[in-house]
């Protein structure tokens, strides 16, 4: 172990649901205990926490859950802790702990992100969603024309590919079917139910090119990863996975203005900071709140070229859990559940750690990759068991 | 259609009350001549304060876009198009707007297209009709 290194060193997740009775911060708690367990570490051990985007209370099922909330319930005396939005996507918060273990700051970090979105619908009166008369801030610039959901943002960037780069319905079908074939063997994951070619070329369109199955569906949960310092690490009873490379991109934090998508800057970023290539990781674990934006990550990471993500996951062999790049094995955000960008960090340690039951890889994974974001906020990690 | 409105203030009022003269309102740089948006009280490319909104020719292009079907609200009628369009005269500037007064099934990137304001209370929503 590298000292001037940061692992993650125990990974943890409530169950994933729909309307959970359970308080998230309970959902909390169990992802916690489960990632404590597993790293064989005490709740005294720890002395830093991070999150992702905090406690929101104008959207508390979007995020319910602060830093400030855990730190108090569980009694953790901590040396550093940080909880917002303003960071490259939800993965950051794994890139702030890990500079942080880095830096001296703290030995061992619990990052967590928890949502509560299903939950919240089910529970107005406690979870009452803020309404202004007016909208303000970067809303401003698509609420008033009915660009409301990340759909409809998400969405314009995919016209691009198809106009551009003749991506079609039947390829970006690939991410969602991939997905729901790999949740049906993940117990935890939201749906068990694989999705065919049929019917998703007659689902429901929500906003072309887009239909209801290349989108995740609100879901209840809390993902848990212990990142610790490599001073630290022979505390831990688990193989640690180290943070080989880590990278994180915005240009400007609107849906309208930038350019093009943060996940081109980032994709690059990563590999000038590791010895690593492409061709060496075992599996990718690629944000797809949308499943448009995995494609492109497989595009900005090089895996194939720009504009050519359609022609590559054709088919969906090659992504399959016995293609030659395994992808979301988990099942990703459209099978398994919107975790919300740490469920890749979560899947990509358990195939590591060769613990992925009837989904695990084949052969002897070392290198996996995880993204988040995507669209004008990007962040990606390179983790290795070397 | 009805649509959530800006709140507005001191740095957005030109922009989203030019409609009242017809004027499709940029902020622009009077030290670097260059546009920038969303409205600020410095200019994003040489950080100058000499800024103040310029009208322009109110035209632009297709960038991007997408044909919302989906009810996000129950009244909502659907489909419509949401457009990002590149602005005439004002290099990289985008604004995401509705293609509107055409059949949704005929917008095109790259097509060509003009200002039409939609009124409602103090606002002036700046939407896109095609240019035949």
């Amino acid at each position: 172990m590298s000292v001037n290194e940061a692992y993650i060193t125990g990974i943890g997740q409530s169950q994933i649901g729909v309307k959970l009775d359970r308080h998230p911060l309970l959902l909390t708690v169990d992802a916690v205990k489960e990632a404590l367990a597993e790293s064989g570490l005490t709740i005294g051990q720890i002395d830093g926490v991070s999150t992702y985007p905090g406690r929101v209370p104008q959207m508390l099922g979007f995020s319910p859950v602060g830093a400030d909330d855990l730190i108090d319930a569980l009694g953790i005396k901590a040396k550093w802790y940080a909880g917002g939005g303003e960071i490259t996507s939800q993965l950051g918060a794994i890139v702030a702990a890990a500079t942080a273990v880095k830096a001296g700051l703290a030995r061992h970090v619990i990052c967590f992100r928890t949502v509560y979105e299903a939950g919240a619908t089910a529970k107005p009166d406690e979870y009452p969603m803020t309404r202004r008369d007016r909208v303000d801030g970067g809303s401003q610039w698509t609420a008033p024309f009915n660009a409301i959901s990340a759909a409809n943002w998400v969405a314009q960037y995919a016209m691009r590919h198809v106009k551009k780069y003749g991506l079609t319905r039947e390829q970006l079908a690939q991410i969602s079917l991939t997905d729901r074939a790999h949740a049906a063997l993940n117990p935890r994951a939201l749906v068990r139910e694989p999705l065919t070619m049929d019917e998703y070329m007659s689902a429901r369109l929500v906003s072309t090119p887009l239909c209801l199955f290349d989108c995740d569906r609100y879901s209840d949960a809390s993902t848990v990863i212990i990142v610790s310092a490599g001073d630290a690490v022979d505390e831990v009873k688990c193989t640690p996975v180290r943070i080989a490379a880590m990278a994180g991109s915005v240009d400007r934090h609107s849906w309208d203005q930038a350019e093009w998508m943060a996940s081109y800057q980032t994709g690059p970023d990563l590999w000038k900071q590791t010895d690593y290539t492409p061709k060496d990781v075992d599996t990718v674990q690629l944000y797809d709140g949308f499943s448009f934006l995995a494609l492109t990550w497989l595009e900005a990471l090089g895996f194939c070229g720009i504009g050519e993500g359609g022609q590559f996951i054709e088919g969906g062999k090659r992504i399959a859990l016995d293609g030659e790049l395994p992808f979301n094995t988990f099942g990703g955000q459209i099978g398994a559940g919107r975790l919300h960008g740490f469920g890749f960090a979560h899947e990509a340690v358990t195939q590591l750690r060769g613990l992925g039951g009837d989904r695990q890889i084949k052969g002897d994974p070392k290198v996996a990759i995880a993204t988040s974001g995507g669209g004008p906020l990007a962040t990606a990690l390179l983790l290795a068991r070397d | 259609m009805s649509r959530a409105l800006p709140r507005l203030d001191s740095i957005n009022r030109d922009f989203w009350t030019g409609g009242a003269e017809g004027e499709l309102r940029i902020h622009h740089c009077n030290d670097c001549n260059q546009f920038f948006h969303p409205p600020r009280p410095v200019c994003r490319h040489c950080l100058s304060e000499n800024v103040a909104a310029k009208a322009v020719t109110g035209t632009g292009v297709v960038d991007t876009f997408t044909l919302n079907y989906q009810k996000w609200h129950p009244k909502m009628e659907v489909p419509f198009v949401i457009a990002r369009v590149e602005v005439d005269g004002a290099p990289g500037v985008y604004l995401t707007t509705n293609i509107i007064n055409c059949d949704p099934q005929q917008v095109d990137i790259g097509d060509k297209v003009k200002v039409s304001f939609e009124q409602q209370d103090d606002v002036y929503l700046p939407l896109f009709e095609k240019i035949d």
